[in-house]
């Protein structure tokens, strides 16, 4: 083994991840390479001011509300779910009757009842082509199945 | 910790009656260790508590995604650091951006800056560099550096939370320990640690 493969190794060392044969090994290593005991007498160093350092617990009500706020933004998803899919219902229905209003209206001009169709088979264009695009991407995907 | 990568979210629907009762337990249960892995990702206990909250709740939207062989601290593990890197790059790009306006005639703020010494106890001048130390490593280095001396992990549960085997995870905490080393190095001036 060379010293990179016992570098490597200082690590399962210190954190006493080692089998009783691997650290025999590695302590007759150490023993005839300085190089490699002079490093891991620095980790080993490292390693003890590191584990000195504790974090601040929080207070209880912390802990007795974390729960509270958890839950409180699954409803508050499932308001905003319930919420836009409302929204998205109305203004089609809203967008449905002014466009009959306006096709029906024997007052407004040709060419507005024109413009307002064009406008309407642009849009539609843009929906499908979209869809299309995206239809098209995800079944490509490699990753699709790969759960993030 | 052992229980970090148990088999536990299908037990624990098992013997619920609805999804969300079943995680009321596991979010009990992992609250702790979710905002301290956050805190040793982020620095500062508000954007910990949030982001570890935000985590459960994009977990529970994504309940269905953890198969029936779902270890669930692995899979959330993934939630939560890919949340905390994003908050982390978004900052960043804030910060850029404030550098870039004219008015703000500030100096430059390293990362580990925003690791606030106020969260750790015990305050001492050596912890402050420590802390400070791990906020400006990189984030594959500081994660393994916080699961393993904040969380306790062992090598084996280190690979399966970060989806890796066990060699990967010993070259990194070589390195990363190696980075650290230098930051504090070079923080007091060529000494050693």
């Amino acid at each position: 083994m060379t010293c990179q493969d016992h570098k490597e190794l200082m690590m399962a060392y210190l954190d006493n991840e080692l089998d009783d044969e691997q650290r025999q090994a590695f302590e007759r290593h150490l023993a005839s390479c300085s190089e490699c005991a002079k490093e891991m007498e620095e980790f080993a160093r490292l390693k003890q001011v590191t584990d000195s350092v504790h974090l601040v617990e929080p207070e209880d009500r912390i802990w007795e509300q974390y729960w509270d706020h958890v839950y409180n933004r699954i409803e508050r998803g499932l308001g905003w779910c319930i919420f836009s899919i409302a929204g998205i219902l109305l203004v089609i229905y809203g967008g449905f009757k002014a466009i009959e209003g306006i096709i029906t209206d024997p007052t407004v001009g040709l060419l507005l009842k024109a413009g307002l169709l064009v406008l309407l088979v642009g849009l539609a264009v843009l929906f499908v082509s979209v869809c299309r695009e995206r239809v098209y991407f995800w079944s490509k995907d490699r990753y699709k199945d790969v759960r993030r | 910790m052992s229980s970090l990568c148990d088999n536990e979210a299908v037990a624990v629907l098992d013997s619920c009656r609805s999804t969300r009762e079943a995680f009321e337990v596991i979010v009990n249960r992992h609250m702790k260790d979710a905002y301290f892995i956050a805190l040793g990702l982020v620095g500062n206990r508000e954007d910990a508590l949030e982001l570890s909250q935000e985590a459960f709740y994009r977990a529970y939207k994504h309940f269905d995604q953890l198969n029936s062989k779902g270890k669930f601290f692995p899979w959330f593990y993934q939630i939560l650091r890919n949340l905390c890197f994003s908050h982390l790059r978004k900052r960043k790009v804030r910060r850029a951006s404030s550098l870039d306006d004219p008015d703000a005639g500030e100096a430059p703020v390293e990362m580990g800056d925003h690791f606030d010494p106020e969260t750790v106890a015990e305050r001492s001048e050596s912890k402050d560099r420590v802390w400070k130390a791990i906020g400006q490593l990189d984030e594959k280095h500081r994660e393994v550096i916080i699961l393993r001396h904040f969380q306790n992990l062992s090598y084996e549960e280190m690979a399966k939370v970060l989806f890796c085997n066990k060699g990967t995870v010993t070259s990194r905490l070589y390195y990363a320990r190696k980075r650290l080393k230098e930051i504090l190095e070079h923080e007091k001036g060529g000494q050693n640690v």
